[in-house]
């Protein structure tokens, strides 16, 4: 196990394309476990109570019965559910995690076991501090049984288009007057670029007015600094206006 | 590079959509089978959807449209180079799988025997040396009492001592057995050092129980006492072993050139025979320590326990040995 933990893992096709999952954080697999912790006891809880109120078996049968099936929930509960469900379980269903196959296959039920039963050594000695300590350490944040089982914990990509009318309302855009400068706006501006620029109209009201106004100069200056409009395309146009056409051309056209 | 994003979207959706469809249908319907032009639409679908990813690298202000594509292509990448056929649990082909996977790793269950026998030696000779080393090497209550304490106790019990307790007594034997066998197969990602050191331990206890009781002469109750579900239960433990030395051959992969991603991958579906195997043994095994073991002459001849216990080990023998051979 290497140091130099990544955030994403990138598989390249054949065909020479490359894919990435987001990899989930140990705190959300974390969360996703306490939820499934808490699925577990419940149905556990709920079957012994069945048990108990069905009068059905004797005191020794129904210890038997409670025994057995508390192990089994707690053993069989990840195995099921990550095979009915393309691997998720109540925790990572809810949290948005999924378990994948480390070269992006079909998740086999021989992985799924695999990686459940190994659960006995990542949650020793307590807590899972074996299994949480090799995710910190692993370079695709991945347990034991992650590892043994060529598995990988991603988060699920639910895309979202922005919300234009809430950051950019429809209104006349000076820049679409040039649609060869615009398309060429479109093309430089990076994602993390457009994604900030997001945030910041997004988040305008929340913000200072002194700092608004020098967030906004200083994305339009960088914006600027990419294509360069004819003046008469950028005038009587705030910063802030000029981001909003921005956002406008990249997501619209 | 594209320069009409919009355009370039509202081309290629359609094939997007179409591809979405065909994907979804074959996740929920993982057992569907596509006929031959519905073979050759996926792969250029999934060409295409590729292309156009490839495409919108030159175009990265799109980090949603990016994302939707990388999604598609992932799904559809899977259906398209997965080799592994899907699963079908059919009952005959999950029993055979067991022995078949123990044979292939014979060497593995070797040197799980090999562990296990080195422990007993050593719980053997460390008793027979100094037999104060007993509450060391076994820490449980039911062992430290002497071995003619606990054969007059057993023998001469007027009732059923597990009377009222022997499902729950059986229970707990199955789920305790079957935890220390999980752990035996999961301590191989240790490269094999956990693995072999549960084992080596497991070995003393049964040298020094061995060597405690032979030693004070009573060698028939230790056998028709053990030999019933210990028949069973060693084994199973052993495959356990077996289980995580292979495990631990896989990450360490000595003279190969195989990825050990690869060599994980190759071994995950005789792990999961070998510990589905060791699990179904060892109900047996709990059921039979808490209904027929612990029960003594003159309730249970000891001759017919022991011919009980050698009957099946005889029979898991040739089961492993001879079960599914093609």
């Amino acid at each position: 196990m290497k140091a130099a933990r990544q955030s994403r893992l990138s598989i390249e096709t054949p065909e020479g394309v490359v894919f990435s999952f987001e990899l989930a954080t140990p705190v959300s697999r974390a969360l996703a476990w306490a939820i499934d912790a808490a699925a577990i006891v419940t149905a556990c809880s709920v079957v012994g109570q069945v048990c108990a109120a069905a009068n059905l078996f004797s005191r020794d049968v129904a210890t038997a019965v409670t025994t057995v099936l508390y192990f089994v929930i707690s053993v069989v509960y990840g195995i099921l559910l990550e095979w009915r469900w393309r691997g998720q379980t109540i925790g990572k269903r809810i949290l948005g995690l999924r378990v994948l196959d480390i070269h992006g296959m079909r998740l086999q039920l021989s992985q799924i076991v695999l990686r459940n039963l190994l659960r006995f050594v990542d949650t020793l000695p307590a807590l899972y501090l074996v299994g949480g300590i090799a995710c910190l350490f692993s370079r695709n944040a991945q347990r034991l049984g992650d590892l043994a089982a060529n598995t990988i914990v991603a988060r699920e990509r639910k895309p979202a288009e922005p919300d234009l009318d809430e950051i950019a309302p429809a209104k006349y855009n000076s820049l679409l007057a040039y649609p060869h400068l615009a398309a060429r706006l479109r093309s430089l501006v990076t994602p993390e670029a457009a994604a900030i620029a997001i945030q910041a109209v997004t988040l305008r009201d929340g913000y200072d007015p002194i700092a608004r106004i020098e967030l906004f100069a200083e994305l339009a200056a960088h914006f600027r600094s990419l294509v360069e409009f004819p003046e008469q395309a950028l005038e009587g146009v705030t910063d802030e206006q000029y981001v909003r056409s921005v956002l406008r051309v990249i997501y619209t056209g | 590079m594209i320069i009409d994003l919009p355009r370039f979207v509202a081309a290629e959706r359609t094939y997007w959509d179409e591809l979405a469809l065909l994907l979804a249908r074959l996740e929920t319907e993982p057992e569907a089978r596509l006929s031959l032009p519905e073979i050759q639409r996926l792969h250029y679908l999934y060409e295409r959807s590729s292309a156009d990813l490839a495409r919108l690298d030159t175009f990265s202000t799109e980090p949603n449209l990016r994302a939707f594509l990388e999604s598609l292509v992932a799904r559809a990448y899977t259906e398209i180079h997965e080799t592994r056929a899907p699963v079908k649990l059919r009952w005959k082909s999950v029993v055979l799988a067991f022995p078949r996977a123990f044979r292939r790793h014979q060497g593995a269950f070797r040197l799980s025997l090999g562990v296990t026998l080195l422990g007993c030696a050593f719980g053997w000779f460390a008793l027979r040396m100094d037999p104060h080393v007993k509450t060391v090497l076994m820490p449980f209550p039911g062992l430290n009492s002497s071995p003619a304490e606990r054969v007059a106790k057993e023998e001469g019990a007027k009732t059923d001592r597990l009377r009222g307790e022997k499902a729950s007594f059986s229970a707990e034997l199955m789920t305790h057995n079957i935890h220390v066998t999980v752990l035996t197969l999961a301590f191989g990602m240790t490269w094999g050092v956990g693995t072999l050191i549960l084992l080596f331990y497991n070995g003393v206890i049964l040298g020094a129980v061995a060597a405690d009781y032979i030693g004070a002469g009573f060698g028939t109750f230790l056998t028709a006492w053990l030999l019933p579900h210990g028949s069973i239960e060693i084994p199973a433990i052993l495959l356990g072993g077996q289980g995580g030395f292979i495990l631990a051959g896989a990450l360490i992969g000595w003279g190969g050139r195989t990825p050990r991603t690869e060599r994980l991958r190759a071994i995950g579906p005789d792990l999961f025979a070998i510990i589905a195997g060791a699990a179904a043994l060892l109900v047996w095994a709990g059921i039979v320590e808490a209904f027929v073991s612990q029960y003594h002459q003159p309730v249970l001849p000891y001759s017919l326990k022991i011919a009980f216990g050698a009957c099946e080990l005889a029979a898991l023998t040739a089961f492993l040995a001879w079960a599914g051979r093609e």
